[in-house]
């Protein structure tokens, strides 16, 4: 396990790609196949469950360790993590191993044994493996006695891994991912077996991505030339049909066809060989509106896809470009030409129309597009795109064929009542550097929080901050100190929704803070209300009926 | 009946003796436990501090400050108080302070620690009835592995970065950790640099009788195969760049937790710690006998805590000695506090 345990810390400090590439291939070359299969279904994602309650653990390890359970969280504070505060806080092991014992042999022999032990059992068993284990290894076994041993890479970097490995295609290596299977040596064996009866049948094309538009939109020359339409926020994909199979690919590289099988419908009616372009969004149907970016993170982070999931955050594709018809890679035509394909395949829809068409925005001048490019907030888009209509579908190179009109960021103005020491890379633990932010319930009213934010500001102003931190505190709660509010900052974000989980009713997605106001008393910072009124606002996400879907 | 000890704006008092013990603030005559820039404050009139700490802490002061060396176990006495200094294990010269006075003793730890170090002289377990112990990491997550491990991974670091053509820069403070660094590590290796933050100590250490390996200075041509010692606030200094590519460790108790292991700026982490671990802290406030226990800097509430439940008669008491959660004491000699570790590239990027 000290094996396994050394490529987790790789991963996890690891900043780039190329050094994840390069410890899992390495890792993979020493390991043995039942360790290989058990890491890589680790590292997509599929960890075992939980054995013992967070609850337990604390306790049991505070009893191992001898010390009061009070002690215990105080360590927790300290450290951040359960898993670790536990490693750490134990004796330390009984003998020191030479052997490296293999991961596979702690999961089968000790892990999925325990799990069916009474509890009384369990704990002399836990208590016996803590004693044989060094911290490291001590760490990983409790991410994975309470289920959470999650690992920080991308579907892509797994499979690029392989790749190297075996020269297989990571398309191929991605498809033989999906599905039922078991950590066994013999899937790890079928896993990089050569010889494949797949073939290229799930290739994606290489996304064409835009330019964003910072000149004066006059600059594009006649607006004759361009075609416009809204820029959504979701997730850009491409869904393929090919062979009687639909798959969907993200543009980060990613099969997620399994996300979403509303999709698997759609081969009634889509011609075999096609491969659309388009953007996957959360969609409200009853208000036929988009919903917050952050609803369809759910559908791409639960484990499972129930069907109240479904239901709650129904999806729909909105279709952009058609890139290969009738097995035909047609990203050589013009844009319009492509569309109006594209348009005439998608009129055979039935039922719940999972697939809508990108529409096509009118405008005659500059001045026209300038005005629905202020409309964006309402229509709940982040600006426009622009294409030139006769542009092909291109890949790096020259990108001015098409560009994003983005609309500029929300601002308010918040006053500091809180921080707490960064959590961001690189910043010192012991600097105060991540701030809570409030506006006021109403003028004159009192403060509450709707935003946490730990970017955007120089080191000297961090450093200013912290100084006021430590000299201005009034309370603390663990790490976290509360101080008068005085400081006002302007923070600024692409979105915001209604929120009933969040006390002051709204959820702000990721605010930068842009600058400090020290020009503005506290009373001066903005009002709930003025939040509320932004046109940019998604409604709360309320369990949504999607009456024809078959979700099945 | 006076205190033996109390505690002031200045720091730690003791009003039949008159004098004070690490003050912050200039008096008149000051106990001086080691010479980190938290103890060891310029600017009062007359210092009194352990013979083998003499010349560092002459370093350290203006040239004109009035030093008395007193040597370890020696007594002196102040207005009937009757004063010696015993080793305290956490850098050369650091004493614990031992105060009699009308059959009460107290002991004033200063920074210690109880696992051996070559550099220095061992800690003295020593009796009283009020002891003041430092707390810096008195969490029972601070556990020290025995340090033969710890310059063993530091050794293997060293050629592993040889094997992959990088220098191994490891930041450690200029006073102490460095020093003890370069006795434990294996100096057949190859060439060791050292700041000039660290180079003045080591050849105090030298002067002392302290054995240290050859170091070179950083103008010295053999760079590729190196260890480079150097505080950590000359990391993101231009100095560093003369080594790169390299990579980075950083040696201290901090290490012990993962995501102060894990900063951009530090490929490595090696928890070797010059303070008492938390099983070192319990066991000698419990061998020392003492009934009274004041704690200062770092887990101190907590420590407290735990030692009322074990029936001793324990506080935590508010010091400016750097804990981990304070940024004062950064001085320009180079020796930071423990959480400073300036931000840098990783190793090979520009």
């Amino acid at each position: 396990m000290i094996h396994f345990a050394r490529l987790y810390d790789t991963l996890d400090t690891s900043a780039s790609t190329t050094a994840s590439v390069d410890a899992l291939v390495d890792y993979f070359q020493k390991a043995s196949q039942s360790d290989s299969a058990w890491t890589i279904a680790f590292l997509i994602g599929r960890t075992p469950r939980q054995v013992i309650s967070s609850r337990l653990l604390r306790e049991w390890a505070a009893e191992e360790a001898a010390i009061p359970i009070w002690l215990f969280e105080e360590s927790y504070q300290a450290v951040g993590d359960l898993a670790e505060t536990v490693a750490l806080l134990l004796p330390p092991p009984e003998s020191r191993n030479l052997v490296d014992r293999p991961l596979s042999g702690w999961l089968e022999n000790h892990l999925q044994v325990m799990a069916k032990m009474p509890e009384d059992q369990k704990k002399q068993a836990l208590m016996q493996a803590w004693r044989s284990m060094t911290v490291a290894e001590r760490f990983i076994w409790n991410k994975l006695l309470t289920g959470e041993l999650r690992m920080k890479v991308s579907q892509k970097i797994v499979t690029q891994a392989l790749n190297r490995l075996t020269g297989l295609d990571p398309s191929i290596l991605a498809h033989r991912l999906l599905g039922e299977w078991v950590p066994t040596p013999f899937f790890f064996e079928r896993l990089t077996h050569l010889e494949s009866r797949e073939t290229d049948l799930k290739q994606v094309y290489p996304f064409h991505s835009a330019d964003i538009l910072e000149d004066p939109v006059e600059t594009l020359a006649s607006p004759s030339n361009w075609s416009a339409e809204w820029k959504w926020d979701g997730i850009r994909s491409q869904l393929i049909h090919r062979n009687h199979q639909i798959h969907l690919w993200s543009n980060g590289d990613e099969l997620i066809t399994e996300r979403f099988p509303e999709f698997q419908a759609v081969s009634e009616f889509l011609p075999e060989g096609t491969v659309i372009d388009g953007e996957i969004l959360p969609w409200d149907f009853k208000s036929d509106q988009p919903m917050a970016f952050a609803e369809l993170q759910k559908r791409i982070e639960r484990k499972t896809i129930t069907k109240k999931l479904l239901a709650e955050i129904p999806v729909l594709i909105m279709a952009y470009d058609l890139l290969e018809f009738q097995d035909i890679d047609i990203r050589h035509l013009p844009l319009i030409d492509r569309r109006a394909k594209l348009d005439s395949i998608l009129q055979y829809q039935k039922g719940s129309r999972p697939i809508r068409f990108s529409q096509r925005l009118n405008f005659n001048s500059w001045a026209d597009l300038g005005s629905l490019q202020s409309a964006c907030r309402s229509q709940m888009a982040q600006g426009l795109m622009l294409k030139q209509i006769h542009s092909p579908y291109q890949v790096g190179g020259i990108r001015k064929a098409w560009r994003k009109w983005k609309v500029p960021p929300m601002t308010i103005d918040c006053v500091m009542t809180m921080a707490q020491p960064g959590s961001i890379g690189g910043q010192q633990a012991t600097v105060y550097s991540d701030y809570t932010l409030a506006v006021w319930d109403k003028p004159g009213g009192s403060l509450v929080t709707v935003a946490k934010a730990c970017t955007g500001l120089t080191d000297a102003e961090i450093k200013k901050i912290d100084a006021f931190v430590k000299k201005n505190t009034t309370e603390r709660f663990g790490p976290v100190r509360a101080v008068k509010p005085v400081i006002v900052m302007r923070i600024e974000f692409d979105s915001i929704q209604h929120s009933p989980r969040h006390k002051s009713g709204i959820a702000i997605r990721s605010p930068r803070i842009i600058r400090i106001c020290d020009d503005k008393s506290p009373e001066q910072a903005g009002t709930l209300s003025l939040l509320q009124q932004l046109p940019g606002i998604h409604s709360q996400n309320t369990i949504l009926h999607q009456n024809q879907t078959s979700i099945d | 009946m006076q205190p033996i000890l109390q505690r002031t704006d200045k720091g730690f008092y003791c009003p039949p003796g008159d004098f004070y013990i690490d003050p912050y603030k200039p008096v008149d005559r000051a106990i001086i436990t080691h010479a980190h820039a938290d103890h060891a404050r310029s600017g009062h009139r007359h210092y009194l501090t352990a013979a083998d700490g003499f010349a560092l802490l002459k370093h350290r002061m203006l040239a004109s400050a009035q030093i008395t060396p007193l040597p370890y176990a020696q007594s002196t006495n102040y207005h009937g108080v009757r004063i010696s200094l015993h080793p305290a294990g956490h850098v050369l010269g650091s004493a614990q302070v031992r105060i009699e006075h009308k059959g009460q003793i107290a002991v004033i730890t200063g920074d210690y620690k109880v696992e051996p170090d070559q550099t220095c002289a061992p800690f003295e377990p020593l009796n009283c009835h009020l002891i003041v112990s430092e707390s810096t990491f008195a969490l029972p997550i601070y556990q020290w592995q025995p340090q033969s491990i710890l310059f063993d991974q530091i050794n293997r670091w060293w050629a592993t970065n040889q094997d992959q053509g990088l220098a191994s820069v490891l930041m450690a403070y200029s006073l102490g950790k460095a020093q003890r660094l370069l006795a434990g590590i294996d100096p057949t290796i190859g060439p060791i640099y050292c700041h000039s933050a660290i180079e003045p100590i080591n050849q105090i250490y030298r002067d002392s009788g302290i054995d240290l390996p050859q170091t070179l200075r950083a103008t010295d041509p053999q760079r590729a195969r190196s260890l480079v010692l150097a505080p950590p606030s000359a990391l993101a200094s231009p100095w560093m760049s003369r080594f790169r590519p390299f990579s980075t460790a950083f040696a201290s108790g901090w290490m012990a937790v993962r995501s102060k292991r894990n900063r951009p700026s530090v490929d490595t982490g090696f928890v070797l710690s010059d303070h008492a671990d938390w099983n070192g802290l319990i066991s000698s406030i419990k061998a020392s006998g003492a009934q009274e226990v004041w704690l200062t800097h770092g887990y101190s509430t907590a420590l407290a805590r735990y030692l009322r439940e074990i029936g001793l008669d324990a506080k935590s008491v508010d010091t400016r000695f750097r804990d981990e959660s304070s940024s004062a004491g950064h001085d320009p000699a180079g020796n930071p506090p423990d959480s400073i570790i300036p931000e840098l590239k990783p190793a090979g990027e520009q």
